[in-house]
């Protein structure tokens, strides 16, 4: 048997930069790249602005209508514009040979999909989030729905980017990926929505609304451990066929 | 495959049979890559060039036969072989939205060393610019920056480097492959064109094409 070594000609002293990038220089690139295409950032902010502005012209200025429908609008039009921009997490490194070079790097994959994630929600979902409480004024909610409306938002943007990019991945090798992607993610966004809209609810009725937040922050736990294997596993074989 | 320890192989295929999307492209491909050699895979458009590039490196999964990487078994070794391993596939791994110095530290470069490879490709002055406002062949050029860099991995795998390239580009492409074989590296690369290498052997995957309903008489070769 050779050894490995035995095509070492060069310096063993000169280490070969065969490391891959770490996760803190992905996560720059990412940053880097998210904050040259504001295209991107400003479009589903866009969307959740602009729907929900429109709702009010739709149904009717009522103040209490809107009260009764803010907290679940403003958490299904916060999924959509995630959602939206959720296609486009993998696919210019997919065309442009990036992804490939990315799952030959000594690292592991997981950590070039939870870097793509974590930008992906500092661009779309926390914006979103932050936003939330000026539309939730204009919907007329309460004020004591403010604090859970953020949080729950906070936390529960975070869980959908981390689903999504399971899909996205899936997806990417396909042209036209759209409605296959929501038709793979929507079932999976659902209990996210349930105990978000359910945390806004129960701060409106007065109760403590901690034990969704829980049950959100174990989602995104869950989440955050298994759906960038999830995604590294379909990156693979979307780049195989 | 065991290798002898005084013929240090780095790549050994034996009798390889790849498929592509459920049609056999070829069978019965056996080669040696060892260091300071050089193989150019040939073969007309559609023979499984780029496949069996993308079959070495593990990342296309519909192949029958041994690969090993100094005398262990793929797919066991192949976090080793990717450890050594340089590849710039047909999709060259160039993001458009950051600039060549930014795409070669991506690729673990050091700045300095990022600039002065640059510099040999010809690219001195677009350092700065996104890769988005490079022509083809530029882009094409900052991803063979990555060959220039010093410390390169010491296998190269490369499909199609002279595409896209002009006649200095890939005169000084040859120069700096020659000088990674003289270092002990060696190098698989497709191509249409006749390179002008020392220690070439050639192998064209056409020899090796299996018809849709007699690949079952081919039997296994050696390159000869």
């Amino acid at each position: 048997m050779a050894s490995v070594d035995s095509i070492a000609v060069r310096d063993p002293a000169e280490p070969c930069h065969r490391a891959g990038p770490g996760f803190m220089a992905l996560l720059r690139v990412e940053l880097l790249l998210a904050l040259r295409r504001r295209a991107d950032i400003a479009n589903p902010l866009l969307f959740f602005v602009t729907v929900l502005a429109l709702l009010p012209l739709g149904v009717g200025p009522e103040p209490e209508l809107l009260a009764r429908m803010a907290p679940g609008m403003i958490w299904v039009m916060a999924l959509l514009a995630t959602l939206l921009s959720q296609e486009s997490l993998f696919r210019s490194d997919f065309e442009d040979g990036s992804l490939e070079q990315l799952t030959l790097s000594p690292q592991p994959l997981y950590f070039a999909v939870l870097a793509k994630v974590t930008v992906h929600w500092l661009v779309t979902g926390l914006p979103l989030a932050l936003l939330s409480p000026l539309l939730a004024m204009m919907l007329n909610l309460p004020a004591a729905g403010y604090p859970s409306l953020l949080l729950s938002l906070l936390l529960g943007t975070a869980c959908l980017s981390l689903i999504g990019a399971v899909g996205a991945a899936l997806t990417v090798s396909l042209r036209r990926a759209g409605l296959l992607l929501a038709l793979i993610v929507m079932p999976l966004y659902v209990p996210v929505l349930i105990f978000g809209t359910g945390a806004v609810q129960a701060a409106l009725d007065g109760y403590a609304y901690s034990v969704q937040l829980a049950v959100l922050a174990a989602l995104l736990a869950a989440a955050a451990a298994l759906a960038p294997l999830a995604a590294a596993g379909a990156i693979r074989i979307s780049l195989d066929s | 495959m065991p290798v002898k320890a005084n013929s240090p192989a780095c790549l050994q295929v034996r009798d390889l049979s790849c498929e592509r999307d459920g049609r056999r492209l070829f069978a019965g491909l056996s080669f040696e890559l060892n260091s300071g050699g050089a193989l150019q895979v040939e073969g007309a458009n559609g023979t499984g060039k780029t496949t069996l590039l993308r079959t070495l490196i593990g990342s296309a999964g519909d192949a029958e036969g041994n690969i090993y990487w100094n005398g262990a078994a793929l797919p066991a070794a192949l976090p080793q072989l990717r450890e050594s391993l340089l590849y710039i596939g047909h999709q060259a791994g160039i993001r458009r939205g950051l600039t060549p110095l930014e795409n070669l530290v991506w690729y673990g470069a050091g700045e300095e060393d990022a600039l002065r490879a640059l510099e040999q490709v010809d690219l001195f002055g677009f350092e700065g610019s996104l890769c988005q406002h490079l022509s083809a062949g530029q882009n094409r050029r900052v991803a063979l920056a990555r060959l220039y860099l010093s410390n390169t991995p010491p296998l190269w795998i490369l499909d199609e480097p002279l595409a896209a390239l002009d006649v200095a580009g890939v005169s000084s492409l040859q120069g700096q492959m020659a000088c990674h074989l003289s270092r002990g590296g060696c190098i698989l690369f497709t191509s249409h064109q006749p390179v002008a290498l020392a220690q070439l052997q050639r192998v064209n995957l056409s020899d090796y094409a299996v018809a849709a309903d007699a690949f079952m008489e081919e039997g296994a070769y050696g390159l000869g």
